[in-house]
């Protein structure tokens, strides 16, 4: 086989494809034929690289470089300087903020340096549309070794050990999971992949699914194996259309492997996967709702208990797994529960994925070990704030989260800390905030989803947020009175604690949270009739004003 | 594509593409890096096919700690084609006019056996800037 002398990594993840980086492939592929090289330079197609502000972006190996807002005209330079003359293209390097100085290549940007890609570690490198790369990187490994030398009860045994929790946001034990499935015998039981990714501003596992799409359908098949289920579902938003489509080419392609179907590994265990669309309705990510929803149904919560453990899917027992978390799986076998354990802190281990945007220099999705600060992510990975303004705080988790003032920037990200002060991890959005930021105008923004996002099958969640969200538009309009700052927080409460599921329970979040920390604006709003951020309808404060 | 039925059948694989993508991974601290000089007047003086050589050399030996680099004009327009070898913890080695037939040597005494080919050398020690 003639090895490549270059290699060229070139980002499709949606972010880039939306930036005409399919015509840079295709340009590439042209002006190298033309040229004479494209025998010796490689075109590798991957998935996201995170670093989606400055996309598209193309990786050369070996010389490491890294361009960066790669336009489909730049491509002939790129071939004339760079592979003819191996110059290295100057203009297209990232410029790091901070230091005015550009930078070559990825691991001394700052935006790469204090991440840890477990979850992300093929994303960016391997190109998602070939299994065999995914082989080359251990892909299928764990999954023949859990087969051919391992117990279910052992899977679920290093698991368990590795201390891997839930990414999709509640946090629950995996292994545990895994063996309350187990456990319950049934002649028929299935896993599921929660793939209904709806947080606003949230991409973690689109980004896996486009660019790690085995790991996935691997992760799947081990899981399978551990709690007894032939069949499993990938359940995803039917606007993930790429997603979708790199998924059904690596299914097809480890069914023509024998990686899925009967007989895996020449054992007795068969095992299938296949796709389930969603419409992309928030609550359809709650697992009892995303179960209904598959078996044709609407997409509306059940009561718990039972849990899907015991009466899933057609009242078998079922499994229902974050794509995250499942991203996790193949390694932990490979390397052991030992080292996976090692990371993160005392309650949270390993790494989580997080969708930084909103005014932070360095938006993208960044993956970090737990017990990382707020400030690291914000002001190190993200290079600070936009326009050198001011923090005023982080949204962590989406609508179910709250936002964290700067006393707290210092919190150690984990699922109990994030929780002690007033958020919590959730699926992984991360916006932040600065001084023209109205918190008030933001929360008013997060109800309106959740008004929209009801099922409107509980009375609490239905209405309660609908009138919650008319008393901040009331008092964003400089409408609203004493009595409406004493109303959203007790409603609030009430509608936390009597919804039936997780949506509900977590819609009064933003308010609470920005109740607490930013009371003096909501005063602002009510009392004086300004909005100290100049966002709100009545304008800025008077004191500025008068200045 | 017939199924993989086994470990083994999965490792073969495995190692078949492995080869390939060991490029992405290479880096300065743990590989010895090679630089061809490869401006107009490098590849005027044959340095594509220097280059070519090394390439099928280091991949023939299925060498796993070099990468090889092509770079701009190094300077010594008199002796191209020229190629400097980085080896991690040692100065870099300067050579002067490696044609194939030399490259071939570079790869066999000085990659292989650290012995350095004294009589190519045009400079063997010097600060990188």
């Amino acid at each position: 086989m003639k090895q490549y002398r270059l290699h060229m990594l070139v980002c499709a993840g949606t972010a880039c494809e939306s930036q005409e980086s399919k015509e840079i492939i295709k340009n590439l592929e042209e002006t190298l034929k033309e040229k004479g090289y494209e025998k010796e330079v490689q075109i590798v197609k991957t998935g996201c690289f995170g670093f989606c502000e400055k996309g598209p972006i193309i990786k050369i190996h070996p010389d490491h470089v890294f361009y960066v807002e790669v336009k489909p005209e730049d491509v002939n330079e790129i071939v004339e300087e760079h592979v003819i003359k191996g110059r290295v293209v100057e203009r297209l390097l990232y410029e790091e903020p901070a230091l005015e100085q550009k930078i070559t290549q990825q691991e001394k940007m700052s935006f790469y340096k204090k991440q840890l890609r477990l979850a992300l570690r093929n994303c960016g490198f391997i190109n998602p549309e070939n299994i065999k790369e995914y082989i080359a990187e251990d892909g299928y490994l764990a999954l023949g070794r859990a087969v051919k030398e391992m117990t279910p009860e052992a899977v679920i045994e290093v698991i368990k050990a590795s201390g891997l929790r839930g990414r999709g946001g509640g946090g629950f034990p995996t292994g545990r999971k895994w063996e309350l499935t187990h456990g319950n015998k049934n002649d028929l039981k299935f896993i599921i992949c929660n793939a209904d990714e709806g947080d606003p501003g949230a991409f973690m596992d689109r980004s896996i699914l486009e660019g790690d799409p085995h790991s996935i359908l691997e992760a799947m098949a081990i899981a399978g194996y551990a709690i007894g289920a032939e069949k499993g579902y990938i359940y995803i938003r039917a606007e993930y259309p790429l997603a979708i489509q790199r998924l059904n080419i690596a299914i097809e392609q480890a069914r023509e492997y024998g990686l899925l179907g009967e007989r895996i590994f020449d054992s007795d265990f068969n095992f299938d996967i296949e796709l389930k669309y969603g419409a992309g309705a928030f609550v359809c990510g709650e697992e009892t709702a995303l179960l209904n929803s598959i078996e044709g149904g609407r997409g509306e919560p059940n009561a718990k208990p039972p849990f899907p453990a015991e009466s899933g899917l057609w009242d078998k027992p079922t499994c229902v797994n974050n794509v995250e978390t499942l991203a996790n799986i193949p390694q932990i076998l490979l390397k052991g529960s030992e080292w996976f354990s090692r990371i993160g802190t005392k309650d949270s281990k390993g790494t989580k994925v997080f969708a930084l945007a909103g005014k932070v220099n360095n938006v993208g999705l960044v993956e970090v070990p737990m017990g990382i600060t707020l400030r690291e992510i914000i002001f190190d990975i993200g290079g600070g704030i936009r326009d050198n303004k001011k923090f005023k705080a982080v949204q962590t988790g989406g609508p179910s989260g709250g936002c964290i003032p700067e006393a707290y920037l210092d919190t150690h990200v984990d699922y109990q800390t994030l929780q002690e002060v007033g958020s919590i991890m959730g699926s992984g959005g991360m916006i932040v905030m600065d001084e023209d930021d109205c918190m008030v105008n933001i929360t008013k923004f997060y109800l309106e989803f959740a008004e929209d996002e009801s099922c409107g099958k509980c009375t609490p969640c239905r209405i309660g947020n609908k009138r919650l969200h008319e008393i901040l538009i009331r008092i964003t309009n400089g409408k609203g009175t004493r009595e409406d700052l004493h109303n959203l927080k007790s409603l609030g409460e009430i509608i936390k604690d009597s919804s039936l599921c997780g949506l509900g329970q977590s819609s009064p979040n933003p308010i609470l949270s920005t109740l607490e920390y930013f009371e003096d604006e909501y005063k602002a709003h009510v009392m004086d009739k300004t909005c100290p951020a100049g966002v709100c309808a009545m304008g800025k404060k008077k004191a500025k004003a008068t200045t | 594509m017939s199924s993989i039925k086994s470990l083994e059948e999965l490792q073969k694989i495995r190692e078949e593409v492995q080869q390939g993508m060991d490029l992405r991974k290479s880096e300065d601290e743990k590989h010895i890096k090679i630089m061809v000089g490869m401006a107009t007047c490098g590849i005027a003086a044959g340095a594509r096919d220097t280059f070519n050589t090394l390439l099928e050399e280091i991949d023939k030996r299925k060498m796993k700690n070099v990468y090889l680099v092509q770079v701009g004009c190094m300077g010594y327009c008199h002796d191209e084609p020229i190629v400097q070898v980085n080896a991690p913890g040692a100065s870099p080695v300067l050579y002067g006019h490696i044609n194939q037939e030399k490259a071939i040597e570079i790869i066999g005494k000085h990659i292989e056996k650290g012995e350095l080919l004294q009589d190519l050398i045009i400079s063997k020690s010097f600060d990188r800037v």
